[in-house]
């Protein structure tokens, strides 16, 4: 596959999963609708939230990422080697120059998101920056900017939304579940369909949602981005060393979330959590020493 | 009944010319502006020198011969104009700022004031900058020439004198010097 082809393959899919989501969501709500009485109404309301929040997840991702990584524009002065090497590697490739961003984070890791490299943004997190070398740092934007030049960005920040806005959802459901359901004059029947539905929708929702991430992350996108980066540098070993120093360090993001997770360069989650071995079960990420070990073969 | 067939196969072969055509233009265009993208680094880098043999000058008097070699680099750089000497030019200047800083690690009050490491990494830096500018023209005039002697665009390339632009060199020392651990 060359690059054009992910491209198009990117973009395609990204409008795929808009597709996907609002004929979901809306049933969703169809659904509700029915067993409160009352479909047309809920019909139209849930075709209204999905066409938003697809709509504002295709245009405001960025920031919507942004603000719950709590990321802040990288200065020039500060932060030299890391935006000069954004600024030269950009040359390289004659792209448009991504907005620059760090996070304030002891932990090492990186991301990319936008919906194209007009519109892109990169970020690290200063830890990343205090243990990595020049070379290194480099190996690491490298990576980035060829997740932006692939449209990679483009899907996987429109699932961060999109995933974002289904759990919140389920988890609104499920909580007016727990504490008592919509009819206050204890309607059986009607409650009694209601939780049936709710726990359809449970059950749909928790795969679709793994589904999602899935066919916004495969591990294949990982590799591809550290070979063309590898390309952009002509020098493999600085992400190869980059992604060692990485996986031997051993603290955690501290705001991060599912949404979130498969954006990072790295698994932000760390093995020693509870956490981890969940998201182990979406393995976002190849393994890091794959990824190294192909990189000192190049 | 012929003759229809003729035109059809004409206009086909004048569609086909005619977008080939358009895209050594785009593709020499593109070439054109990475080479000003390099200049624009090159420039960056001449300006950054009078500083920096000023602040050395403050505290190394008398290593008159480093300063003499780095200032000429610089005017035959300013002076060169084709992509030849640009890059026989530049090549000459990194040799000789390599022995100006070699001489600067002789003086360690000179190694410490701020005011020369920021030129240093500044320099550094502009250095990166014209290695990727140069990493991207080549690789436009890659794809030019490829095209220019591929069949068949080459035939189309022939008739319209389009010819196979040069790379812009570098020096082995130099890519070295890119492997410096900060």
């Amino acid at each position: 596959m060359t690059v054009y082809n992910i491209i198009s393959y990117n973009k395609l899919r990204s409008v795929f999963l808009m597709i996907i989501f609002i004929i979901f969501f809306t049933s969703v709500f169809y659904l509700i609708g029915l067993s409160i009485g009352n479909s047309q109404l809920y019909l139209v309301l849930g075709l209204l939230i999905s066409l938003i929040s697809s709509l504002s997840s295709y245009f405001y991702s960025d920031k919507l990422i942004l603000f719950s990584t709590k990321a802040i524009k990288a200065d020039k002065r500060k932060y030299f080697n890391y935006y000069t090497v954004v600024e030269n590697l950009t040359i390289a490739e004659g792209m448009p120059m991504p907005k620059v961003y760090v996070i304030d984070d002891n932990s090492m890791n990186a991301f990319a998101t936008g919906r194209n490299p007009k519109n892109s943004i990169i970020c690290v997190t200063t830890g990343l920056l205090s243990k990595l070398n020049r070379k290194e740092i480099e190996g690491v934007v490298a990576h980035e900017l060829s997740h932006i030049k692939n449209y990679d960005i483009l899907l996987s920040s429109m699932v961060s939304v999109l995933v974002g806005a289904l759990v919140f959802v389920t988890d609104m459901l499920s909580r007016r579940w727990l504490f008592g359901g919509f009819s206050s004059d204890n309607d059986n029947r009607n409650s009694n369909i209601f939780n049936l539905i709710l726990i359809l929708v449970v059950i749909i929702v928790t795969p679709l949602t793994a589904t999602l991430i899935q066919l916004a992350i495969s591990r294949k996108r990982e590799f591809l981005a550290d070979a063309s980066g590898a390309l952009i540098t002509r020098y493999p070993k600085g992400l190869a060393n980059a992604l060692e120093k990485i996986s031997n360090d051993n603290i955690a993001l501290k705001n991060y979330s599912g949404a979130t997770a498969h954006l990072f360069i790295s698994n932000p989650f760390k093995n020693n959590t509870l956490k981890s071995k969940f998201s182990n079960l979406f393995s976002t990420h190849p393994l890091i020493n794959e990824r190294i070990k192909i990189l000192r073969s190049m | 009944m012929n003759s229809t067939y003729i035109i059809g196969i004409l206009i086909i072969l004048a569609v086909y010319v005619v977008s080939i055509y358009n895209k050594f233009v785009v593709l020499k265009a593109r070439i054109k502006e990475a080479f000003s993208g390099i200049d624009v680094q090159l420039k960056r880098r001449i300006d950054l020198i009078p500083n920096l043999v000023s602040t050395v000058k403050g505290y190394a008097k008398h290593e008159k011969s480093v300063f003499e070699n780095v200032t000429k680099a610089r005017s035959s750089l300013m002076k060169a104009g084709s992509l030849n000497e640009k890059a026989k030019a530049n090549n000459m200047l990194s040799d000789a700022l390599k022995s100006l800083f070699a001489v600067a690690e002789n003086y360690p009050d000179l190694k410490a004031s701020t005011n020369f490491q920021d030129l240093q990494r500044q320099i550094e830096d502009t250095e990166d900058k014209i290695a990727y500018s140069r990493q991207f023209y080549n690789s436009n005039v890659l794809e030019y020439n490829t095209k220019v002697k591929s069949f068949p665009s080459n035939v189309i390339a022939n008739v319209f004198a389009y010819k196979e632009e040069p790379f812009f060199e570098t020096q082995a020392s130099e890519r070295e010097n890119i492997k410096v651990d900060f």
